[in-house]
């Protein structure tokens, strides 16, 4: 197989990897264009979403039932973050809030363990995850079907949240509420709703990407982290915007595979778990803003 | 002792007449041509007007007029695109506020920025940064010279805190004072550095006669008795007319007035500007 | 009735700045002192000195370091294990290859180390804050432990990955019972936190918090905004490097990346911000809640439910009780155990009186 062949092999898994990272810091994108708060519990809700879900299923539940269960659930959770954890801290700081959050993160976590076990949990989907023949004949590339899926999936995702949240009334309102709680409300914005409807959409994003990640490796705590994985793809495209997420993701994904595979045999890798922060700190120092995000003005 | 009451038509006298602490001298700062852009917005255009040491300048002018930015230029914190500064003569280059500081430059700002995690004390203190030459080391280990800086920063904090009268609160976390006191205590950090010339943005703004009467006196009483030059942007025109020597007006970023309130009171631009002819 | 401040009066400034200007605290403290130094060692299991007193105290100095950056000068960092790391290699490293070497010599470098990786770790807090500054620390934890793992050099090309610590030798004599390396964990934490206090007190913590509550009217007092954060960083990281080094010597007896975790990490910031950000006296009661709960729980399950806790059961406690436990106390008290030891303090000052 040629250099080159191999070259957009790892190109495109890193590609569709990172529409992967694109799926999960959406939620964080859904949050905070909503409220303002980065809710760095994210990654534990994703967890818990596909664990649950998993879980619904073993205990009797079918894929169907499960799935508006699960989403149900995280609805609920959703909303209980926000009555008892951001609105007390209504008015705090942002160093404040993120911590919270992190506590958020940890309860959250320490709940879905004590509810559903540690046990490693596989998730079937349906879609193998081997090379898809077309391609692996055709071209010599080796990409798996889930993968794919996965891509299509959250590009699709990404894209749709995208033109709802340009085009639609919820969407401006969501926006409406984002910049001025107080004055949303004042002008007939329904504030409750919104935020359902903001939990509910952030909910659904969570299960989905948890349940392609999970498909893929494997249902288990180290999903958790890729919260942590999303926080450079946020801070590359920018905390508010939609498209911003997915441009960022796949360059997050694509450098991290890209230098694990050509750099990494340099160092006896391990390089994929540092490379996407390094470069999102360099990003802060040239466009702290982000790709597509709004420059943060501060007036004296 | 200082008499320390004074009515406003003492005050007046009082600019008037020549039993002042110091006598107004020459130029203490100069600007000239400042232009100020943001973007495509004209903040500042080509505004010129100078300082006298000793003197007591009033920036006024209608909202948005630039009188904020003007500050903020002199000061360091915006640089401006086109123009100089000139302090006691000498051109000035890549001006920031720690220089600003540095050469004697002291201010507040209009929405009082005080360090709300400490108290009244601490702030003032933290106001004695130029004067708390000790390193960290010297710090931790309490040496001599960073003890002896402490009292010595202590003791010149204690007299702002009697000037200001503000004793019964020196312990208190600035966050829970009300707003008068917050800009006295703020007034009490910027004397802390001991300025040359003092910048305030508004010192009076929000407050009841009581409180700017008490301010009057405090700015009034700094001016004689250190001899600090102060430029302040004021709302009030009582209070601009009584304690100010001169006044520079601003509009739309341009300077449409500089003389005595008295000349500046019966200009016909200034009138225009303040009550909206249509251009 | 006993905790009276009547009578006591300061007449000059120097006392009024003194550390402990009460004589109940003056008394107070010598005798805790006095217990520590004395009595514990004494008294105490090896268990107790091994297992609980020291990592409390190694945590506390590390803790005091996070409080440092995020508590004075309001930086928040993700990174305190990372910066322990280097400490605790830096130390190996050199007594290694610098031939008798005194330990304590040693211990003061790997500060020195670990404070020169922190200022350039820090460089983005120049132009970042908040979450932002978060996540360039969490690349600071990430690259340091996959450096410290990769490049054979810091590991001396040991293969099997687990190096023992050097044993502590101050003065030729080797400190290797858990009664002696208290001793040494406690001198070095008490000194140190002494200069922490002196320096929170004095003008070094007013710039630091200036910078925190407003960096622009810092700026306009003359202070200097890149030295006065890169300072910072370097006196936090020195701390937790130190604290690092004696983690591995005194405690694991072992360098090894894999003990300077993200998980480490969040703990450290879980002791600042239940113990109580920006007070010195927060990082001991923090590092001590974060030890001792898992105890907690383990003698809870015991005499409640009459059986061993199962591990997983035991960590997701854990995590669920700390995690609540942050966001009760950042809700209802944000200042975390120091304040409401204050509180207390002030209930004492009336007591017996209701007011």
């Amino acid at each position: 197989m040629s250099d080159f062949n191999f070259f957009l092999e790892v190109l495109i898994g890193g590609l569709l990897s990172g529409l992967m990272y694109s799926l999960v810091a959406l939620g964080f994108v859904l949050i905070y264009k909503a409220s303002g708060v980065f809710n760095f519990a994210q990654g534990a809700m994703v967890f818990l979403a596909v664990l649950s879900f998993v879980g619904f299923m073993e205990l009797g539940l079918s894929f169907w039932a499960a799935l508006p269960v699960t989403i149900a659930m995280m609805v609920l959770v959703g909303m209980a973050t926000e009555r008892f954890v951001l609105r007390p801290l209504v008015n705090q700081n942002e160093n404040t809030l993120l911590m919270a959050t992190i506590g958020l993160a940890f309860v959250i976590e320490g709940v879905a363990q004590l509810a559903w076990g540690v046990d490693v949990r596989r998730l079937d989907l349906g879609i193998r995850d081997e090379p898809m023949p077309w391609l692996a004949d055709n071209f010599g590339i080796f990409v798996s079907e889930l993968d794919i899926t996965a891509g299509v999936v959250a590009a699709v995702m990404v894209a749709a949240l995208a033109v709802l949240f340009s085009t639609t009334k919820a969407g401006r309102g969501l926006r409406a509420v984002a910049d001025d709680p107080a004055a949303a409300m004042s002008i007939g914005i329904p504030l409750q709703q919104i935020w359902m409807l903001v939990w509910a959409t952030a909910g659904v994003v969570a299960l989905v990407a948890g349940m392609l990640w999970g498909a893929r490796s494997g249902v288990q705590f180290a999903l958790v982290l890729l919260a942590l994985k999303a926080m450079p793809v946020l801070i590359i495209g920018g905390f508010t915007s939609v498209p911003g997420v997915i441009v960022a993701g796949l360059i997050v994904g694509a450098t991290e595979k890209l230098a694990e595979v050509y750099i990494g045999p340099y160092f006896g890798g391990g390089i994929e778990g540092w490379a996407p922060y390094m470069l999102a700190v360099l990003f802060l120092l040239v466009r702290p803003e982000g790709l597509f995000g709004e420059k943060i003005i501060r007036r004296v | 002792m200082m008499d320390m009451s004074r009515t406003a038509a003492s005050q007046a006298d009082y600019v008037t007449t020549a039993n002042r602490g110091f006598a107004v001298g020459g130029p203490i700062l100069e600007l000239e041509e400042i232009s100020l852009r943001f973007g495509g917005v004209n903040a500042l255009t080509k505004i010129s007007f100078n300082v006298l040491e000793h003197e007591i300048r009033a920036i006024i002018g209608p909202n948005g007029a630039g009188k904020s930015s003007m500050l903020n230029v002199i000061n360091g914190v915006y640089r401006p695109q086109e123009g100089t500064i000139k302090f006691k003569g000498k051109r000035l280059t890549g001006m920031t506020p720690p220089r600003a500081a540095r050469m004697g430059i002291a201010r507040t700002f209009q929405n009082i920025a005080l360090f709300k995690g400490m108290s009244v004390l601490d702030n003032l203190m933290a106001g004695r940064y130029l004067h708390s030459k000790a390193s960290f080391v010297e710090v931790a280990l309490q040496l001599p010279r960073a003890r002896r800086e402490e009292t010595e920063n202590r003791e010149a904090v204690e007299e702002i805190i009697e000037f200001l009268e503000i004793q019964h609160i020196r312990k208190t976390p600035v966050a829970k004072l009300p707003y008068g006191l917050q800009k006295r205590v703020e007034l009490g950090r910027a004397l802390a550095a001991e300025p040359k010339i003092l910048l305030l943005d508004e010192p009076m703004a929000g407050m009841n006669i009581e409180e700017k009467q008490d301010m009057c006196r405090f700015i009034l009483d700094v001016n004689d008795h250190y001899g600090t030059t102060v430029v302040l942007i004021e709302h009030d025109m009582g209070v601009v007319m009584d304690i100010s020597d001169r006044v520079v007006v601003l509009d739309y970023g341009k300077k449409i007035g500089d003389g005595t309130p008295d000349e500046v009171r019966s200009n016909p631009d200034v009138i225009n500007a303040y009550l909206g002819v249509a251009h | 009735m006993l905790y009276r401040e009547a009578g006591q009066f300061r007449t000059t400034y120097a006392q009024d700045s003194q550390l402990l200007p009460l004589w109940q605290d003056k008394v107070g403290m010598a005798a805790i002192l006095g217990v520590g130094f004395l009595v514990i060692p004494f008294v105490a299991s090896d268990y107790w000195l091994s297992a609980l007193l020291i990592p409390w105290l190694i945590l506390s100095l590390v803790a005091l370091g996070q409080n440092i950056l995020m508590g004075y000068a309001g930086q928040l960092s993700l990174g305190a294990a990372g910066f322990m790391a280097v400490g605790a290699f830096a130390c190996y490293n050199l007594i290694l290859r610098i031939e008798g070497i005194p330990f304590l010599v040693a211990l003061f470098l790997s500060g020195i180390c670990s404070a020169a990786v922190g200022i350039v770790f820090g460089l983005p807090s120049l132009r970042i804050r908040g979450l932002y500054l978060a996540v360039a620390t969490l690349a600071s934890q990430f690259f340091i432990v996959w450096a410290l793992d990769k490049f054979g050099w810091f590991k001396n090309y040991d293969i099997a990955g687990v190096i023992t610590a050097q044993p502590i030798i101050i003065f030729g004599h080797n400190f290797n019972s858990p009664q002696e390396k208290y001793w040494v964990v406690l001198g070095i934490v008490v000194v140190l936190t002494l200069l922490a206090k002196n320096m929170a007190r004095g003008s070094i913590g007013r710039g630091w918090m200036a910078v925190r509550d407003m960096d622009v009217a810092a700026e306009v007092t003359g202070l200097p905004l890149m030295w006065t954060k890169l300072q910072a960083f370097a006196i936090s990281s020195f701390y937790c490097g130190v604290g690092g080094a004696l983690f591995a010597f005194a405690y694991l007896q072992t360098v090894e990346p894999s003990a300077f975790t993200i998980d480490l990490s969040f703990r450290i910031l879980f002791m600042v911000i239940i113990g109580g950000i920006g007070t010195i006296l927060g990082s001991f009661l923090g590092a001590g809640f974060i030890l001792l709960t898992p105890i907690f729980l383990n003698i809870f399950f015991h005499t409640v439910l009459g059986k061993a806790v199962d591990a997983t059961v035991a960590s997701a406690l854990e995590q669920i009780i700390f995690g609540a436990m942050i966001i009760t106390f950042l809700i209802v008290e944000p200042l975390g155990l120091a304040r409401l030891w204050q509180l207390t303090k002030e209930r004492l000052r009336l007591w017996p009186f209701p007011h």
